[in-house]
Parts: C-alpha cells; structure tokens; sequence
C-alpha cells in the first residue's frame, strides 16, 4: 500500500507540460541576463568580495575567509544559468527541472549577495547560521501545520497557539526557573488550544478555518491581556532563563557546517529531530498511513476499521504539540522575554511553507529554511548598507510563496478530504 | 443535454427564490436568528466579567479574608467596570438628562460625545464587516481586508496631501475613491490567482496582507513620509480639502463618514439582494458547480467579488484617514481586518447584521478604552471577548446545550469555503 501510493506520486512529477518546460527555461535565461546585465554590469573589475566563513562568538569549526573578484564570480555565475536554460529549452531536465530552477535561484541569491559585498565584508557563516535560527519557528510551522492537515483538518490557527506558548512558556520558565519546565507549559497551553479546535471542527463541525480564526483572535486578546495586566508590571513573571548553545561534540568542529548546524540551541536540533521522525513516520509506518488516509479518504479509512474522529484528535493535538515548540522558540530560544504580537506572523508563514514543501515535512524545511534566509539577508543588508530597502527583502518570500501557489513549481496536492468535517452514515 | 443545464439552473434559481422572505416569514425567524447572537453576546460579556474577577488582585485579597467578601468585591469589581465600560460607549445617563435640562449646547454635546464616539469607532468595522461578508456570500474568505485597508490608506492619504488647489467637493471624494481603488487592486490580485490558478485565496491574502505592511512602512518612511519627521513613518498631514467634514467642534470627533458608511451599507445590500449580478454571486457562493452547469461564469464572478471586497476594505482605511486621523501612520488599524471576521459572522454575513454588529463591536471598543482608565483593565479584554462570542456564533450547538434551546428545524446556513487546492 505504502510504496503503490508513492510510485504514483513520483510518476506525476515527473509529468512535466511543455508549456512549463518553456516557461522554466526562460525563468532561468531570465535569471542568467539579470545577473549578467545588473549584477555583473554594475561593478567595476577590480573589486573584491569578501566572505567571512565564521559566525561571530564562534572558537570551534573555524575557515578561512573566502576572496573572490566580484566581477569575475558574477560573470560565471550568469554563465551557469544561460546554460542550464538554454538546456532545458532544448531537451528538458525531466524530473529535475525543479532541482535546476532551485539551483538556478540558489545562484541568483549568491549572486545577489556577491553584487552587494562587493568591495565590502560580509559575514556569510553568520547570515547562514542566523538563517537556521530565523528558520527554527516556521519550520516547526509548517511541521505542525502537515500533522493536522494531512489528518484533514485545515488548522490556521498556528500563529495563535506560538503566541499562546510563548507567552505561557516565558512565565512558566520564570518561575520555575527552569527552561525545560518553561518548553513544557508551553506546550501543554497550545495543545488547550488545539483541543478547542479539535472540539470545534472535529466535534461541532464549524467551519475549520473559522475555527482557526478564534483560537487566533483569542490567544492575540489574552495574551496581551495577561502582558499588560501582570507581565509589564511584574518582573519576575517575565525574566525566563534561556536556552544557551549545545555545541555537539565532534559534529561542532566541522568548518562552517559545525558552527552553522551543530553549535545552536536545543530547538535547532528538536528541529531536526522531529523533521527525521515526522519523515519517517508518515511514509514509512502504519501510524502515518493511517492519518493520511484520514486526510485523504475517510469514508474508505472508516471502513476499514479506522476511527477517522481519534485520529483526526491525534493529528490536531500533534500539531498543537509541535506549534508549543515553535512557541516556546521564541522566549526561550530566541528573545529572552515575552512581548505582545511578538510571533509577528511566523505562524502564517509555517503555513505557507508546509503549502510550498508540498505538504511533506523534508519539502517544508527547506522551504522554511529559503523563508529564513530571505529574513537574515534583509537584516544583513541594511547593516551593509545597500540601496535596496530592507523591506523589499522581507517581501520575497511572500511573493514567493504566491508564485509558487499559482502552480508555477508545479501545483502542490494538499490531502482531498482536508477542511470537511467527516460524518459517520 | 443543453436541456438538462437548463433544469439544472432554473432549480437553481427557484431554490434560491424560496429563500426570499415573504412578508409573513420576516417576522417569525428574526427572533430565531437573532437569538444565538443575542446570547452568544450575553455569554461573551458574562466571560469577560469572570475574566476581569480572576485576574484582580483585590477579588483574591478579599477571598483571603473570607468567602463572603471574595463574593463581594468580585462583584463590586466587575460592577465597576461595566459601569465604566456603558458609561464610556454610551454616556453617563444622569449627566446626559441634566444637560438636556440645563439646555447648554455645549454641555450636551459634550454629555452625547461617548455615545458619538462609538459611532466613530464603528465606521471602519462597518467597511471592513461588509468586506469580508461579501466574500462570504459569494464563498470566498478574505482574510486580507488588513491589507487592503492599509493600501486604501495609503492611497486616500497619497490623494489627500499631494494635490492641491482642488475644490473640497472634488477633492475628497477623489481620495476616498483612491481608497477604494487602491483596496481593490488589494483584492483583485487574490481574486484573479483564485479565479485563473486555484491559489486559495486565504494565503494569498495573508501573504498580501504582509506585503502591504511591508510595503506601507517603506512609503511612510521613504517617498511618502512627512518632510521634517526624520524617517519616522508617518505621511504629511492631508489637504483641507480632502477632509471628510466633523459635524461638532474639536473633541467631538463624529463625522461625515459614518453615514457614507450606511449608503455603503444599502447599496452592497441592493446589489446582493435586488440585481441579477449579486444573485449570480450568491448562487456561486452557495454552490459554485451548480452555478458553473447554470452556465454562470465562476471566475468572473471570484474577481468581481474579491476587488469590490477589497473596494470596502480599502474605504475603512480611507476613512479613518481622512475623516479621523487626518494623516497615516503605521497604527492606523487597531486589529479591523481580523475583527471584521468576526463581525461578519455574527450578522450572519447581511448587511444590516454587519451593520448592528459593527455598531456593537465599536460601542464595546470605545467603552472599553474608559474601562481601562476607571479599572485598569486592559482594553484587549475586547479581543478575548469578541472570540468568545465568534465561538458561540459559529457553534450555535453550544450555545443551545448552554440555554437548552431547541435545534431548529431547518440546518443554519453554512458557509462554503474548501482546503487550500481551491478545487471548490
């Protein structure tokens, strides 16, 4: 059952029309000019860019900083594009041709950021391991959004759960002063939430989205109702001690991967964690094929002796469990104390990333993972002092996210039974 | 088989038909229906004051002493603040009948201005309510009216301070409309992607939602910013003639735009309810593949629906601009765009409950700025309180089993929204 249902997946990626066949390749040939034209063109020849290749505060995993002559770098990079194009306007790149449009894009931001530098310094290690770092909570997004959607249940309701466990966890981590029991009632304050949605779509069949909008506006009210009525005023309830750095020993030394992947805090590698478990326990156990086929088919999952109800529950109250993480990030993780609004929409952005990574917890990782990068280089650029508005930067990846849903990666297939409540006959 | 198409929708229409009320069905469900808003209300207000007991301090020092006195200050708490939220939305009734005995002009303005305040509180809600009840009605969920409210804003505002030398009875309905038009395009862009790709249309408008943030906050703080504020984003101070007039002197801040909001109001009723092309929307917001074998044209319908939604959107930040705040600033929305979700909802996606609603959301929000003053409580107690209620409305089932009413005959009308494949 498991491997006949991804053979099928396979086969229609790898049906590609013609007319995206063109419309990728003249992506890329477009990509390659604007790097030619505007990059390349608009810097002198001698110019140097230089990469530092270790985050600051950093004494294991160290590299040497990268020099390169922006002029020439950006030529061959431009160069690469045209090629790849002009390939894949000729004869196709079949089942990779959204491998080449994302090595394409990788070349385009690298560019970017070889054209910006260019006679500066810019640290690259440490953009990358901010990027990780920005990536933490919508990654967990996106993972918690896949729990309940591929169960069925639309949940939108994210962004209010992180606030809610953010909040919870900053005062819970007060005063106990412990962080781990701060990361647990967080937790728990967002699977309450999760509940309610259950409750509300699952049991009294509102409408999900409606539902999700609730919880939001609910956890955005009380939130800053317990923030300005206690927290503000009470210094103790909103002092939480942090998570600090874990280097993992061995792994951190590796240059710039170590500092980058294996020398953050417990949420990084919770990340990794659950990316790996999420992975495998979709496609690969009885477990997952049985919360698919409950987003999916519930009626037939119902005759097949599987309660459609409990495990639509079970989907909703992992999401809330995953979204406490993502929640917990940002007071413990992240910022050290908690401010009102202070999810700022990552909530959202998680569930376009889980839209963009095609519903699968590997796709909404890097999907997060792009979505954190463009946030780090807005950031980095206005420290450069660019000429590009920092906000323009932070507008790519919800651009991005629309061109990706107006099916130009090719149109993603969310689970068939997803946002109607199921109805035993 | 062209014959069938034809059965299909003239079954189609004569369904829809039945739902227009004839004069003796008006009478009886008004009460019906407006029941379970009425008491989701109660419910939401009745949580709100066990919210404000839990949350003092004092309500906890007394039970300390003992139980009886906990009972008491509790209520005497929340005695006092729902006294200072009624006298904050509406007025205090003892100085408001000396005024009128007095017969000081000033004094009963000043006695009335609560109560005017409200009103001015609720003219966006009614905008930004009608904004997203359209889209309902015709099964789209905009959840993107904070964006266009604040590129409608932005617009209004651009019309408002750059051209001058223009009489005020061109100028501010030129930037009113620019409001408009500026929210439209907010709207239309979700709406075509839906119409023409499938990209659904509740990401795409939060995706354009922060987009227009993002967007806002370069132009206030670069091209449109005000001259002298040192990058601060704020735009300069609109012309006088682009004002939307203020009936009374300074503090008094009720307006023009409060009655453009009800010829707002009327007008998306009449094309909702009197003309063939609201009908069309309804019959697609009902059931979009009947409507598609009826020979109805979906995707026109999708992105005429989204941009007038828009349209609305964008008037709610005209007017807070133009009428209220006379310039823009990144503060200008206090939450309207999601609030009006809510609203919406609870005046079951018509006008005149958009309408009521809004009123009632802008009377709480004003009284609860008082609230706030007398008690310390924080005004976001709204917010909670407005999600109770949404709850209730949108789960009818608990508010029956809480007050042991009895399911009516007929199933509520649902509204029709399907997952993020938009395969409607």
């Amino acid at each position: 059952m498991t491997t006949s249902s991804r053979v099928i997946e396979h086969k229609r990626i790898e049906e590609i029309s013609s007319t995206r066949k063109t419309v990728i390749g003249i992506m890329e040939i477009l990509i390659g000019l604007l790097i030619f034209f505007v990059f390349a063109a608009n810097t002198t020849a001698e110019t140097l860019t230089k990469f530092v290749m270790t985050p600051g505060g950093i004494d294991q995993g160290l590299m040497a900083d990268w020099i390169l002559p922006s002029k020439t770098t950006l030529i061959i990079l431009a160069a690469l594009p045209l090629v790849i194009g002009v390939f894949q306007l000729i004869r196709g790149f079949k089942k990779w041709t959204n491998l080449m449009i994302g090595i394409c894009a990788l070349f385009l931001i690298f560019a970017f950021l070889v054209w910006q530098a260019a006679g500066k310094q810019l640290n690259l290690a440490g953009m990358l391991s901010s990027a990780v770092l920005l990536a933490v909570p919508i990654t967990l997004g996106a993972f918690s959004g896949i729990l309940a959607e591929r169960s069925g249940i639309i949940n939108i309701s994210i962004e209010g759960m992180m606030l809610m466990a953010s909040m919870v966890a900053a005062i819970v981590g007060s005063v106990t002063k412990s962080p781990w029991l701060g990361l647990l009632g967080g937790i728990l304050s967002s699977i309450v939430l999760a509940l309610i949605l259950g409750v509300l779509s699952i049991k009294y069949k509102v409408n999900q989205v409606i539902s999700g909008t609730v919880i939001n506006i609910f956890a955005t009210g009380l939130t800053a109702f317990i923030s300005q009525k206690f927290l503000q005023h009470i210094e103790g309830l909103n002092n939480p001690q942090m998570f600090t750095r874990v280097p993992l020993p061995g792994l951190a030394n590796i240059p710039l991967i170590g500092p980058i992947l294996f020398n953050q805090n417990i949420f990084v590698y919770l990340m990794f964690v659950i990316l790996i478990v999420l992975q495998l326990a979709l496609f690969q156990t009885r477990w997952g094929l049985r919360l698919r086929s409950v987003g999916e088919h519930p009626k037939a999952a119902d005759t097949l002796g599987i309660n459609v109800i409990r495990t639509r529950y079970m989907g909703v109250i992992l999401s809330g469990l995953v979204a406490g993480i993502a929640g917990a990030f940002f007071t413990l993780g992240s910022v050290g104390r908690f401010d009102e609004g202070m999810t700022a929409g990552k909530g959202f952005i998680g569930l376009a990333a889980m839209i963009f990574g095609n519903w699968m917890p590997i796709g909404a990782i890097g999907a997060g993972m792009l979505f954190g990068f463009a946030d780090a280089i807005g950031s980095k650029l206005s420290l450069l002092g660019s000429a590009i508005p920092p906000q323009f930067m932070a507008m790519a990846p919800y651009l991005i996210t629309m061109i990706v849903l107006a099916g130009f990666i090719g149109r993603g297939q969310a689970p068939a039974a997803e946002g109607e409540p199921y109805e035993k006959e | 088989m062209s014959e069938q198409k034809k059965d299909l929708g003239q079954e189609i229409l004569k369904e829809i038909n039945q739902d227009q009320p004839t004069a003796e069905h008006v009478r009886k469900p008004f009460l019906g229906k407006a029941a379970i808003p009425l008491l989701a209300i109660v419910t939401g207000l009745i949580i709100g004051a066990l919210m404000i007991a839990v949350t003092s301090q004092s309500v906890y020092a007394a039970f300390g002493e003992s139980v009886g006195n906990g009972f008491a200050t509790a209520f005497s708490e929340i005695g006092t603040a729902y006294k200072a939220l009624f006298t904050g939305a509406i007025g205090d009734p003892v100085r408001m009948i000396n005024a009128v005995k007095l017969g000081d002009a000033k004094e009963i303005r000043q006695a009335f201005n609560p109560f005017l305040e409200s009103l001015v509180q609720s003219t966006p809600y009614i905008f930004a309510g009608l904004a997203v009840a359209l889209g309902f009605k015709s099964g789209l969920f905009n959840i993107g009216v904070e964006g266009q409210l604040f590129i409608g804003a932005a617009c209004a505002t651009f019309v408002g301070y750059s051209i001058t030398g223009l009489p005020a009875w061109i100028h501010m309905p030129l930037a009113f409309l620019a409001g408009a038009l500026g929210g439209a395009l907010w709207g239309f862009v979700p709406g075509f992607l839906k119409a023409k790709t499938g990209g659904h249309e509740v990401i795409n408008t939060i995706m354009m939602n922060w987009i227009a943030f993002r967007l806002t906050e370069w132009l206030l703080s670069g091209p449109m910013t005000r001259p002298g504020s040192g990058g601060m984003p704020i735009s300069p101070v609109i012309q006088k003639t682009a004002e939307i007039p203020q009936f009374f002197q300074a503090p008094i801040r009720f307006h023009l735009g409060f009655f453009i909001a009800l010829a707002v109001a009327y007008l998306i009723w009449w094309l909702l309810f009197k003309t063939t092309w609201g009908l069309n929307l309804r019959i697609v917001g009902t059931n979009p593949r009947a409507a598609r074998y009826a020979g109805l044209s979906t995707s026109k319908s999708i992105i005429l629906a989204m941009s007038l939604s828009g349209a609305l959107a964008g008037m709610a930040g005209a007017v807070q601009v133009l009428a209220v705040n006379r310039s823009m600033a990144l503060g200008l929305s206090s939450g309207y765009g999601f609030d009006s979700i809510a609203l919406a909802l609870i005046g079951n996606s018509h006008p005149v409950g958009v309408v009521l609603a809004s009123i009632l959301f802008g009377t709480l929000r004003n009284g609860a700025t008082r609230m706030m003053v007398v008690s310390s409580i924080p005004i976001d107690i709204v917010d909670v309180i407005q999600a109770i209620i949404l709850m209730f409305v949108a789960a009818p089932a608990i508010i029956r089993s809480i007050y042991h009413l009895r399911k009516p005959k007929q199933e509520e009308q649902q509204i029709f929204l399907s997952g993020w494949g938009g395969q409607s």
